[in-house]
C-alpha cells in the first residue's frame, strides 16, 4: 500500500507540493523516533542497572585508580604513582600475579580433565546413572566457604582423616594448607572436588554427540582413543571451550577458598576482625591478585591504589579472554557453522 | 463467605484503631516526659567480653534517663568505615585496631575530643602516654582509650615444676634453656609438649611488635625511615626466634600447631598444657578462669635481651581506641557516655574486672574496686612501667609492618637465609609504601 494517492502515483511524485514531502519525511522520523523511545523505553531497566551496577563503578575505579584514597579523606590526585609503585616497588604484586597465574595454569586444565573424565565414564553408567550424577554433582552445591572448611579439617596434617589414612600405610602426608609448596595443590583438590557443573555440562555435550558419527568412525576401522580424538572432542569444543574461558575467569577473581583457608590453617579464624596479616598464609603462598586487592582495599584502606589493581585485573582479564577467544578459531568446531 | 470478609475487614479496622490508639498513646507519654535520645554504641568485643561491656553501659543507661543506650558488638574498621561514608554510624564507636587512628584523626571521621575535654577541664595526663600515642594523630586527639592490653609470660606451673625450673625466664638465653627442658617429644619424634613457640603464625601474640621493645628494637629512626636492618635488636630477635624454631624443627612444630586449638578456644595450646610458656596479653587471664580454672599457671614480665635488662618489667602496651563519628546526631550525649567510660575509675575497674584488661587512667590502675588477682596483677605493673612503647601509627595504618611479616615467615621457616640483605631489602620497601601512603609520621 502506497502512501501517495494512486491518482497521482509515483512518477507524479516529483511534482507533489513541498509541504506534503516535508509531512512524509517528518511523519517518518516521528515513526523512527518512537520505535526508538519505545526500544529505550524497553530497555531501560537494563540500562539503569548497568549504568549504576558497572558503568559508574567502572568509571569511577578508573578516576581513584589515579589518586591516593582512603575512603575517608577525599581523593588526592597523584596521576600514575599507584601504577608506578605496583610495578616497581611493591613487592606482594609479582607474588600475587605468580600465584594466580599458577591456579590458572594448573588448576584450570586439571579441573577440565576431571570434569571431561567424569562424564565420559557417567555417559557409559548403564546402572545407576542417576544416582552416579547426583552424587558427583553434589559437591558443587556446598557453599564455597563451608567446603574450604571442610578440606582444612581433612587435610589438617596430624588430625586430618587424610593424613591418618597416608599414616596407616606408611606414608607421612605432607602440611597441606600449612606449607608453602602444599597450599596451592590443596586448594586445585578442592576445585576438583566441586567440578559437578562443568561435569553436568560435559555430560550433556557427551550424550548429545551423533551416534551415526560414532558408527561411521567405527565402519572406517577406528578405536576407541581415535573415536575421541576425532568425533567427541570436536563435537564437545565449544562447550569446553565455554569451560575453559569460564574457569580462567573465575582463576582471575580466586578469592573466597583462598582467604577462608589462610585464615582457618594459621588458627585465626576465631578472631574477629584479625589484622594479623594471616591472609596468603604461609609465607604469601595463597596470597592471589583478588585477596591482595582486598587486602588493600578494605584493610588497609588505600583505595586509590586497590582501584589502580582492579584496572589491571580487568585489563588482564580482557586480553587473557581475548586470546582464548581467537585462539580457540583452530580447534572449536561448530557443527554446520559456516566461516 | 461475604461474613467472613466482614469479619476480616472488622479485626483490620479494630487493629488499626489499636494501633493509632497506642502510637498516640506513646505519644502523649512521651510528651509528657523528657525527651529520650536513643545512642548507639557500636564495639569490636563478642560473646562473654560483650555482655561484660553491656552490663557496664546498663549501668550508666539507669542512671541517665534522658537516654537509651542501644550496643552491638563484633564491629571492625571495615564496618566503622563503611558506616561513616553511609552517613549511618553509631553514635559511639570504638575500634580494636589503634593504627587506623592516623585516618580517623586527619579525615575528621571521628570528631576531634580535645575542645570537649577542655570545656570539661580534663588533661590528658590522666592516661599514661603512650595511650594518648595511640589515641592521637598529629595534634588531633580524634579518640580515647578504652581499656588496653599488655604481654607477658604465662607459665605452667606444673609443667616448671616437674623440669626443676624453681622461677620463671629473666631473659631470652634462659628462656630459650628452659623451653629446652620444658619440651617432651613423642616415641616417634613428633612433639608433645612444646616449651615455648616463637613463630610469628603460631598465635597473634607472637607479632614482631611483641617482641622488638624486649630487645630494645625501634621501628622508625628519627627521619621517619624504616629502622630494621639498622638496628641491631631486630637481627637479635630473628636469630633468637629462629634458633629455637630449628631446635624443635620447623615442619615438626608447624605439625604440633596444627593439631593444637585455636587461640581464642577452650581448646587453646597453653590452656590445655600442650605448651608450657607462652606470650599472651593480660586478657588470658579471664579466658582461663572461664574456661579451665583448674590449670596451675602463674604470670611475669616477659624476658628480656640480655643487653637490655633495664627493659625487663615493660613491654608493648596497645588497646582499644573509642570516639564519635562526624555522622552523630547526639554529640553531647555521646560524648557524656564516653567520658564516663574512659575517665572515670567505677566503670574501667568493674570493666577490667570483667573482661580482665588493664584500665587505662593511671588513677583506675590503683582503684580500690580492681579485683585483686596475682595473674592479673602483674599486667597492671607492666602497663604502668614508664620504659613501655607503642606501635608506630604511621599514615599507612595497619599496612606497616606487612612486608616484614613476610620476611619474618620465610626466615623463621628456614626458606630466606641472607638476614641482613632481607632487611635491608624490607626497610627499602617499607619506605616505599609509607611514601605511597602518604608518607610521614607524626
Amino acid at each position: 500500500m502506497s502512501l501517495t494517492s494512486p491518482a497521482t502515483g509515483a512518477g507524479a511524485a516529483s511534482a507533489a507540493p513541498a509541504p506534503l514531502v516535508l509531512d512524509r519525511t517528518r511523519a517518518k522520523r516521528k515513526a523512527t523516533w518512537r520505535r526508538r523511545g519505545l526500544v529505550l523505553l524497553c530497555m531501560s531497566p537494563w540500562i539503569l542497572g548497568f549504568s549504576v551496577f558497572f558503568g559508574y563503578p567502572l568509571v569511577m575505579s578508573a578516576y581513584l585508580s589515579f589518586t591516593h584514597y582512603d575512603l575517608l579523606n577525599p581523593p588526592r590526585w597523584i596521576g600514575l604513582g599507584n601504577y608506578r609503585y605496583m610495578f616497581e616497588d611493591d613487592p606482594q604484586v609479582w607474588p600475587a600475579i605468580k600465584n594466580t597465574l599458577w591456579i590458572i595454569a594448573v588448576g584450570v586444565p586439571l579441573q577440565v580433565l576431571f570434569a571431561f573424565g567424569i562424564s565420559m565414564m557417567l555417559s557409559r553408567a548403564r546402572r545407576g546413572a542417576g544416582f552416579f550424577r547426583t552424587v558427583f554433582y553434589l559437591p558443587a552445591l556446598a557453599p564455597p566457604v563451608a567446603a574450604t572448611l571442610g578440606f582444612v579439617y581433612l587435610l589438617n596434617p596430624e588430625t586430618g582423616p587424610v593424613n591418618n589414612v597416608l599414616g596407616h600405610l606408611g606414608i607421612q602426608g605432607p602440611l597441606w594448607f600449612h606449607s608453602p609448596s602444599w597450599s596451592k595443590p590443596s586448594l586445585v583438590l578442592l576445585a576438583m572436588w566441586g567440578v559437578g557443573t562443568t561435569m553436568i555440562i560435559f555430560l550433556a555435550a557427551v550424550l548429545d554427540v551423533p551416534k551415526h558419527l560414532y558408527e561411521s568412525a567405527q565402519l572406517d576401522g577406528a578405536g576407541w582413543f581415535q573415536r575421541l580424538r576425532w568425533v567427541t572432542l570436536p563435537t564437545m569444543s565449544p562447550v569446553i571451550l565455554f569451560a575453559v574461558v569460564i574457569g580462567v575467569i573465575q582463576g582471575l577473581q580466586y578469592f573466597t577458598q583462598a582467604y577462608v583457608a589462610a585464615n582457618v590453617a594459621a588458627g585465626q579464624a576465631s578472631q574477629a576482625g584479625s589484622n594479623d596479616n594471616t591472609l596468603g598464609y604461609p609465607e604469601d603462598s595463597t596470597l592471589f591478585y583478588p585477596v591482595l586487592l582486598y587486602q588493600h582495599g578494605f584493610r588497609y584502606f588505600n583505595m586509590g591504589y586497590a582501584s589502580a589493581m582492579a584496572i589491571v585485573l580487568l585489563g588482564v582479564a580482557f586480553a587473557i579472554t581475548l586470546f582464548i577467544i581467537l585462539n580457540s578459531r583452530r580447534w572449536v568446531h561448530y557443527g554446520g557453522a559456516v566461516r | 463467605m461475604k461474613r467472613g470478609v466482614l469479619v476480616l475487614l472488622l479485626l483490620a479496622v479494630a487493629a488499626g484503631v489499636a494501633g493509632a490508639a497506642s502510637l498516640g498513646g506513646s505519644a502523649s507519654a512521651s510528651s509528657g516526659t523528657a525527651k529520650v535520645t536513643n545512642l548507639k554504641v557500636w564495639v569490636g568485643w563478642t560473646s562473654r567480653e560483650l555482655s561484660v561491656f553491656k552490663k557496664i553501659v546498663a549501668e550508666y543507661d539507669k542512671k541517665h534517663p534522658e537516654v537509651s543506650i542501644s550496643v552491638v558488638g563484633g564491629i571492625d574498621d571495615t564496618k566503622i568505615v563503611s558506616a561513616i561514608r553511609g552517613g549511618n554510624a553509631a553514635d559511639v564507636t570504638s575500634s580494636f585496631d589503634s593504627t587506623n587512628v592516623g585516618n580517623y584523626c586527619t579525615s575528621g571521621a571521628w570528631i576531634n575530643l580535645k575542645p570537649l575535654l577542655q570545656k570539661d577541664n580534663l588533661s590528658l595526663s590522666l592516661f599514661p602516654k603512650t595511650s594518648v600515642y595511640y589515641t592521637s594523630y598529629k595534634g588531633t586527639q580524634c579518640a580515647l582509650p578504652l581499656l588496653a592490653d599488655t604481654w607477658g609470660l604465662y607459665y605452667n606451673k606444673a609443667l616448671l615444676q616437674k623440669a626443676g625450673i624453681k622461677s620463671p625466664p629473666k631473659t631470652f638465653d634462659e628462656l630459650t634453656k628452659d623451653a629446652k627442658k620444658l619440651t617432651q617429644r613423642n616415641k616417634d619424634g613428633s612433639l608433645k609438649v612444646v616449651g615455648f613457640n616463637p613463630t610469628r603464625t603460631f598465635y597473634a601474640e607472637n607479632s614482631a611488635v611483641n617482641y622488638g621493645h624486649l630487645f630494645g628494637a625501634k621501628w622508625l629512626d628519627s627521619n621517619g625511615k624504616s629502622n630494621l636492618s639498622k638496628d641491631p635488636g631486630w637481627t637479635k630477635y630473628l636469630k633468637w626466634s629462629k634458633s629455637l624454631i630449628d631446635y624443635y624443627g620447623a615442619d615438626k612444630l608447624k605439625r604440633w600447631q596444627a593439631k593444637v586449638g585455636d587461640e581464642f578456644s577452650a581448646s587453646n595450646a597453653f590452656e590445655t598444657g600442650k605448651l608450657a610458656m607462652q606470650i599472651d596479653g593480660e586478657w588470658r587471664v579471664a579466658f582461663i578462669a572461664a574456661e579451665h580454672p583448674e590449670l596451675k599457671y602463674a604470670t611475669a614480665p616477659m624476658p628480656v635481651d640480655s643487653g637490655h635488662m633495664g627493659l625487663y618489667g615493660s613491654n608493648n602496651v596497645n588497646g582499644t581506641i573509642i570516639g564519635i563519628p562526624k555522622t552523630t546526631k547526639h554529640k553531647a550525649e555521646a560524648w557524656a557516655l564516653v567520658k564516663y567510660l574512659t575517665t572515670n575509675s567505677h566503670p574501667l575497674a568493674l570493666f577490667s574486672n570483667g573482661i580482665r584488661n588493664v584500665p587505662t587512667t593511671k588513677a583506675s590502675l590503683s582503684s580500690p574496686e580492681i579485683k585483686p588477682d596475682a595473674h592479673f596483677k602483674t599486667f597492671l605493673k607492666i602497663f604502668g612501667n614508664p620504659k613501655n612503647t607503642t606501635f608506630p601509627i604511621t599514615a599507612i595504618g595497619s599496612a606497616f609492618g606487612t612486608y616484614f611479616n613476610t620476611f619474618i615467615d620465610k626466615y623463621q621457616a628456614g626458606h630466606a637465609s641472607d638476614l641482613a640483605g632481607g632487611l635491608k631489602k624490607v626497610d627499602k620497601q617499607t619506605d616505599a609504601q609509607l611514601k605511597q601512603g602518604g608518607g610521614g609520621v607524626p
